[in-house]
């Protein structure tokens, strides 16, 4: 391979580390109107009345739009390919509010101040209702979250919404009780995550322009051009002809702008007013009114016989899905499939949630969708399971786990893990952090204990039979090549990726080739990047589009050079006859393709590829921690991974992939609190209270990689950007235990928490 | 009011309003690498050069900076582009949007301390917030700089 497996600095660096203009922030029209939201101080309550009359005679104040105002079709703003899986649950305005911060009126004026001035002068008059704020008594409150008779699905979800559920959801294989009474070992026990944030550091916006066709135009920080431009077309009841959406470089996504957020407000004020309009939200509004990660109570139970042999797997949930279903459905669904699969020896298997409305942020997708949730109670009960049976947790796992060519109890008839190096990951692992080598739990001085924990994920690659991506490659008069995606580079590099996988065909330099994404008017249809797709499916969608561009190529060098295609040696640059007696460039060749006559054509390869399966990484990690006994403090020393996700296309983006992944996952073990007031307003709203971690919290990471050879992806590609935040929860939560005993089942496991779960013989 | 700023080696002459903090200025002014990532000095992503001290931007009043210094990225391209070449080699740039505001940070440091130990790295970057990478990058890179580059 002459460019995959290299480590190409990324495409845009250059640029980007230069400071120039380059996310959508820095491209807002000079005369755009500024957009404000009245928000709800409410949990749950309807608008009695609204007047907006005083607020409008601010001069500056363009106008002022409620529920009134706004198309009343109702639509989900999860990005998600058709049939959309999410509740048309929303509208852009209603007269019914769902959580502190639910929009109530977008004030439009010449500067933000001007609307910041109008906006205590909308007067509303609130009917407010108890608030729904606990997962456990939500099915059957005496609020409805979604009391409207208009709410609406494209396939059944298990769904009653006079009882605020939104999902249901169960799988069962096998008889599961029946199985758990012949298992010599079970552990049962409760779990929770916590709805984190995404936390991109560039807030939520976009703006909108109409365009001289008379067509809105909105750009957006958005992982989704193509979702956002049906969304607006759906909530506006126009066509989507009439709408482009264009994403320029965006900071950060990690899932969050997978769904829409601002667009669909901005695109109604711009469509109205016939203006240029700007909506950015200051970072409380972005960890509030967008989408987080599920809050999820788990219930497992899991149980092995004496042989070593887990036997099955129990996983029964509450899922809050906050104010909106967007992807509660999928993500129930995907973690599913991204956890259980792991040990497939047994013979019974329950997987389930209930998705329950609540006044809360919605729920939405972040990293790692559903997997993450899933393998946390799923590998902490696996190293309990360990514990209980004398044995090693990683060999209790090496025992169980699923292997190239097997089946899960949960895959569907014809579905198979077609590649796989598990076994040697997790060797790897082991070798890397001496497991074998070393106690697993430690003094490390007075105050401090040290441990080491374990833990294994999954994912997937793509959608099965869902994602599908389209990728042209045109031949420019230069010799030139242009790489249009709809796939959306958020900064993990996949600009480069796929321009490595067409160079790797092409055989030209990496520079003939730019990339040009997610303009809705000008690139194929891509579902946009999310569910570790990018790498797998539109990289594979690429490398068929270089081939077929190449093959023109070729041809039309043999015409031009009057010999047979067969003849002729081609590097990408030059053709030669296999005799050596001609020679012509692309550079010479293209813009003869591009002048008049007969033999005109402008050479493209373009591909549409889809996957019958989503090839599953596999990442396993050691947590090493150090616990002060004095406070319960965790203090992370070391993270060692190592990685199977198939070929790695781009080793340095691939490592930095991984540790920012393993960083986040270590956010959600440690430090990333949830908190609501008893009147459900979010307290950890910035971060001061939302503590991302800062560069003195990681620890050291160590992280390989393992390569196995994926049939079905290009080059033998399967994903990176998600596993890889899977494992820090449940290998962190190990680690603790075996430090101090605390046995800490809620996330995040602050001080408090391990301190008052420590075992009494380590407290100081 | 009409303030006159000093900003990477020139005379710009300004008309803001009394609150209005030298991050919004400088972006009205097209200074883009100076981004508002939460506008209350927790994420480092404003951070510019007043009289050669890092300050973040966001908090800093307009109306006190005339007679200081102000540099930003913009004014810094050559010790930018050493760095911009280092942090590209370790893949350390990810979405960008904080890695301009962590340059300012890194660029006085190696003015400062150009020996600075890996825990004197994350000592002085600290305040500079990332949610992409991880660190472990920016600090291969960081190291790199300091070490007077590729």
């Amino acid at each position: 391979m002459k460019y995959i497996g290299k480590s190409y600095d990324k495409v845009d660096a250059k640029g980007i580390l230069s400071g120039k203009p380059s996310y959508t922030g820095d491209f807002v029209p000079k005369d755009a109107l500024i957009i404000k939201v009245l928000r709800s101080p409410h949990g749950q309550a309807t608008i009695k009345s609204i007047d907006t009359s005083k607020a409008k005679l601010i001069p500056g104040v363009e106008a002022i739009f409620t529920y009134e105002d706004v198309p009343t079709t109702r639509f989900t703003l999860a990005g998600q390919t058709f049939p959309e899986p999410s509740a048309y649950d929303t509208l852009i305005l209603e007269p019914t509010v769902r959580y502190v911060g639910d929009e109530v009126a977008l004030i439009v004026a010449k500067d933000e101040a001007t609307a910041l001035k109008a906006m205590p002068l909308i007067k509303v008059e609130y009917d407010v209702k108890t608030p729904v704020l606990d997962m456990h008594t939500a099915i059957g409150h005496e609020t409805i979250v979604h009391p409207e008779d208009d709410i609406h699905n494209n396939i059944p979800v298990g769904q009653d919404y006079k009882r605020n559920i939104c999902v249901s959801y169960h799988k069962r294989v096998g008889d599961v009780e029946a199985e758990l009474a012949k298992c010599d070992y079970v552990v049962e026990g409760t779990y929770f995550d916590q709805a984190t944030r995404q936390s991109a550091m560039e807030p939520f916006q976009s703006y909108g322009y109409i365009d001289h066709l008379g067509r809105i135009v909105i750009v957006s920080s958005t992982q989704i051009v193509f979702h956002v431009r049906r969304h607006i077309a759906r909530a506006l009841g126009i066509p989507a002809s009439k709408i482009r959406v264009i994403k320029p470089r965006i900071g950060g996504g990690f899932g969050s702008k997978q769904t829409a957020c601002t667009e669909i407000m901005t695109a109604f004020c711009a469509w109205k007013l016939q203006k240029p309009v700007y909506l950015l939200y200051d970072r409380p509004e972005s960890q509030t009114c967008s989408t987080t990660r599920h809050a999820r109570e788990w219930n497992i139970r899991v149980g092995a016989t004496k042989d070593g042999i887990i036997q099955v797997i129990d996983m029964d949930s509450i899922t809050d899905a906050g104010a909106h279903a967007t992807h509660c459905f999928t993500t129930t669904t995907a973690g599913e499939h991204k956890s259980v699969p792991l040990y497939n020896k047994g013979k019974a298997v329950h997987y389930g949630t209930e998705g329950v409305y609540m006044n809360h942020t919605p729920g939405g997708a972040f990293r790692g969708y559903g997997a993450t949730e899933a393998l946390w109670p799923l590998e902490c009960a696996v190293n309990r399971l360990a514990d209980e049976m004398g044995i090693d947790p990683a060999e209790l796992r090496q025992k169980n786990l699923i292997a190239a060519g097997e089946t899960s109890l949960v895959y569907h008839p014809d579905e198979m893990m077609d590649s796989g190096l598990f076994q040697e990951t997790v060797n790897k692992v082991k070798e890397m952090a001496r497991w074998d080598e070393r106690p697993h739990s430690w003094d490390i001085d007075e105050r401090y204990r040290g441990g080491l924990g374990m833990a294994l994920a999954l994912q997937g690659s793509g959608v099965a039979n869902i994602d599908v991506a389209s990728v042209e490659i045109r031949l420019g008069d230069d010799g030139n090549y242009t790489l249009y995606t709809g796939s959306s580079d958020m900064g993990m590099g996949s600009n480069t990726v796929l321009s490595q996988m067409a160079c790797e065909i092409l055989g030209c330099p990496m520079e003939y080739v730019t990339v040009v994404e997610s303009d809705t008017d000008i690139v194929p249809f891509d579902p946009g990047s999310y569910a570790s797709s990018t790498t797998y499916v539109t990289g594979t969608a690429t490398k068929m589009a270089a081939e077929q561009l190449k093959e023109k190529i070729i041809a039309k060098l043999a015409e031009y050079m009057d010999v047979e295609p067969e003849a002729i040696e081609f590097d990408g640059l030059i053709g030669t006859t296999k005799d050596g007696s001609k020679q012509m460039t692309v550079k010479e060749l293209a813009p003869k393709l591009l002048v008049g006559g007969e033999r005109a054509e402008q050479l493209s390869g373009f591909a549409t590829w889809g996957s019958h399966t989503s090839p599953p990484p596999f990442m396993a990690s050691i947590a090493e921690v150090k616990v002060d006994k004095q406070t319960g403090q965790v203090i992370p020393l070391h993270f060692y991974s190592c990685i199977d996700c198939g070929t790695v296309v781009n080793p340095k983006l691939c490592r930095v992939q991984a540790e920012g992944g393993v960083v986040q996952g270590i956010g959600m073990a440690l430090y990333e609190d949830v908190r609501y007031s008893d009147k459900g307003r979010l307290e950890t709203n910035n971060f001061m209270t939302y503590k991302i971690p800062t560069r003195q919290d990681t620890g050291e990471l160590h992280t390989e990689f393992i390569e196995s050879y994926e049939p079905t992806g290009g080059f033998g590609v399967k994903s990176i950007g998600e596993v890889v935040i899977n494992t820090a929860c449940p290998a962190i939560q190990h680690a603790v235990k075996n430090a101090v005993g605390a046995d800490v089942r809620t996330l995040p496991m602050t001080p408090e928490k391990v301190f008052m779960a420590m075992d009494a013989k380590y407290k100081v | 009011m009409e303030l006159v700023l000093h900003i990477n080696g020139k005379n710009v002459t300004v008309n803001v309003a009394t609150d209005e903090m030298l991050l919004h200025t400088l972006r009205s002014l097209g200074y883009f690498s100076v981004r508002c990532g939460c506008d209350t000095t927790n994420c480092g992503l404003c951070t510019v050069w007043v009289d050669d001290e890092i300050t973040l931007s966001c908090a800093y009043p307009t109306f006190r900076a005339p007679g200081h210094k102000i540099t930003t990225l913009e004014g810094l391209q050559e010790e930018a582009s050493l760095l911009a070449d280092c942090l590209a080699s370790e893949g350390a740039d990810q979405c960008g949007f904080c890695t301009t505001g962590m340059m300012m940070s890194a660029i006085a440091l190696k003015r400062r301390n150009p020996n600075a130990s890996d825990d004197e790295i994350r000592e002085y970057l600290i305040g500079n917030l990332c949610r992409c990478t991880g660190y472990a990058s920016q600090l291969r890179g960081v190291r790199k700089f300091l070490k007077g580059g590729l």
